[in-house]
C-alpha cells in the first residue's frame, strides 16, 4: 500500500515534468509541428531593412500570414534581400503587391506588411515582390527635419 | 604557536594541492563505479522510485512556491522599468527569457542543493558513521550499487524536471501579475513571448543547463556523504561542504555555459 502511493507520486511528478516541457514548447516558444510544409517562399529587396529580424511576422490587413526566415545582403545591388514564408492558404496575392517594413507602436518590433495589388498574375513560390518600402529610420527622419529647419533659417 | 619555517609552509601548500587532486580522483573513480559498476542500479526499479520520491517529489513544494514568487517579482520589476519606455507589453518576453535561460536552471539547482543535496549527504554520511555501509559490504552487498547509484540517478532525473516546472510556474506567476493585476494586454503578452522565445535556442539550452547542474550537484552531494569523516562533526562539515561547493559549482558553470550558448563567439 505504501509502495503504491509512492509510485503514484513519482508518476505524477514525471508527468508534471513532461507536461511542463510541452507547455514550454507550445505555449511559450510557440512551436508548431506543421509550420514547415504548408508555406511558400517569397523574396523582397529593400533599400534598408534596419531593425527587421528573422522570425518577424508578415501581415496583410493586420492578419499574420507568415514570417521572415532569412535576411541577407544582395551583393550586386547592395540591397537587403528578405526571404519570407507565407502560408499556402494565402496563394492569391497579385504580382504587383507591395511589401513595406512597418513598426508595431513607436518603439515596437519591426514587421512586414503586404498591401494587395491589382494585377491578374499571382505571386508563386520563389517569386519576388518588386514594389517595396524600406524601414523608417528615426535618425534619417531627424536628419531631414534638422536640414529643413537649417535651410529655413538660412533664407 | 610554533613558528613555521618557509620550507614548512611550502610543504603544506604542496600537501594541500595533492589532497585536492586526490579528492578529485577519488570522486571520479567513485562516480564511474557507481554509474557503470556491475550492471547499473541494484534492486532495480523499486529503489529508484523510492529515491525519486524523496529527492524529486518532496522538492516540488519549495520549487513551485519559489517559482511563483520569482516570476511575480520579475514581472513587477520588469513592468516598472519597461513602462518608462512605453513598452510594457514586452514584459512577457522578458520574464520568459530570464526564466528559461538563467533563473529556471540556476535557482532550481541552488534550491535543490539546499533541499535535496544536503539531505543526501547527511543520510549517506549517517549510514557511514553507524557502519551500515560497511555491514552491507560484509554481507556481500555493494553499497555503491544499492545506496549510491539509485540516489545519483534520482538526482539526474529530477532536477531537469524540477527546472522545467519552475519555469512554467514562474511564467504563470509573471502573467498573473502582468496581465491580471497590472493590466498588460493578454494577447500582446503571449504573442511577444512566442515571437522572441525559440524552442531550440532558449528552451533546450535551459534544459541542457539543468542537466549539467543535476549531474554536478548530485555528484557533489552523494560523494561528500560517502567520503565524510564518520563522526557527527564530520557529517555536519560534509553537509556544509555540499551546499557551498554545489552552489559555487552551479554559479561558475552557469557563466561558462551561458558564454558558450549565448555568447556568440
Amino acid at each position: 500500500m505504501q509502495n503504491r502511493t509512492l509510485e503514484t507520486g513519482v508518476g505524477l511528478f514525471l508527468l508534471a515534468g513532461i507536461l511542463a516541457l510541452l507547455l514550454l514548447a507550445l505555449r511559450v516558444s510557440g512551436l508548431t509541428a506543421s509550420a514547415t510544409n504548408d508555406s511558400y517562399k517569397l523574396y523582397a529587396y529593400f533599400d534598408n531593412s534596419a531593425g527587421l529580424t528573422v522570425r518577424a511576422k508578415v501581415t496583410m490587413a493586420g492578419v499574420t500570414i507568415g514570417k521572415v526566415t532569412a535576411i541577407d545582403l544582395d551583393r550586386d545591388t547592395f540591397t537587403g534581400r528578405v526571404t519570407m514564408e507565407v502560408q499556402k492558404g494565402v496563394n492569391n496575392l497579385p504580382i504587383d503587391s507591395t511589401a513595406s517594413i512597418l513598426t508595431a507602436g513607436l518603439l515596437g518590433e519591426k514587421y512586414i506588411g503586404i498591401s494587395v495589388g491589382g494585377d491578374d498574375k499571382l505571386l508563386k513560390d520563389g517569386s519576388t515582390i518588386h514594389d517595396t518600402q524600406s524601414a523608417l529610420v528615426l535618425e534619417d527622419l531627424i536628419g531631414k527635419f534638422l536640414m529643413n529647419t537649417v535651410s529655413k533659417d538660412a533664407k | 604557536m610554533r613558528r613555521k619555517s618557509l620550507m614548512d609552509r611550502v610543504r603544506l601548500m604542496g600537501r594541500a594541492a595533492i589532497d585536492i587532486v586526490a579528492v578529485l580522483g577519488r570522486s571520479g573513480i567513485f562516480l564511474v563505479h557507481a554509474l557503470l559498476g556491475r550492471g547499473g542500479i541494484g534492486g532495480g526499479f523499486q529503489l529508484l522510485v523510492r529515491q525519486l520520491y524523496s529527492v524529486g517529489v518532496m522538492s516540488l513544494a519549495i520549487i513551485v512556491v519559489s517559482g511563483v514568487f520569482i516570476g511575480m517579482v520579475l514581472s513587477l520589476q520588469g513592468f516598472s522599468i519597461l513602462a518608462k519606455y512605453g513598452s510594457e507589453q514586452a514584459v512577457g518576453q522578458m520574464v520568459a527569457l530570464t526564466l528559461l535561460r538563467e533563473l529556471g536552471p540556476v535557482v532550481t539547482a541552488l534550491l535543490f542543493a539546499g533541499r535535496a543535496g544536503s539531505a543526501l549527504t547527511a543520510e549517506i554520511g549517517n549510514m557511514k558513521s553507524t557502519e551500515q555501509l560497511s555491514s552491507l559490504e560484509m554481507i556481500g552487498v555493494d553499497p555503491l550499487k544499492y545506496i549510491v547509484a539509485p540516489r545519483l540517478w534520482a538526482g539526474f532525473i529530477s532536477l531537469p524536471l524540477l527546472a522545467m516546472i519552475f519555469s512554467v510556474v514562474g511564467i504563470w506567476g509573471g502573467s498573473w501579475v502582468a496581465v491580471d493585476w497590472l493590466g498588460v494586454y493578454e494577447g500582446s503578452f503571449w504573442a511577444n513571448m512566442q515571437n522572441s522565445v525559440s524552442f531550440s535556442d532558449d528552451v533546450l539550452n535551459g534544459v541542457i543547463k539543468s542537466v549539467v547542474f543535476a549531474f554536478v550537484v548530485t555528484w557533489i552531494a552523494v560523494f561528500q556523504g560517502y567520503d565524510c569523516e564518520p563522526t557527527s562533526e564530520g557529517i555536519s562539515r560534509a553537509t556544509t561542504k555540499t551546499v557551498v561547493y554545489a552552489s559555487l559549482a552551479v554559479l561558475g558553470l552557469d557563466f561558462i555555459l551561458t558564454a558558450l550558448m549565448f555568447g556568440d563567439f
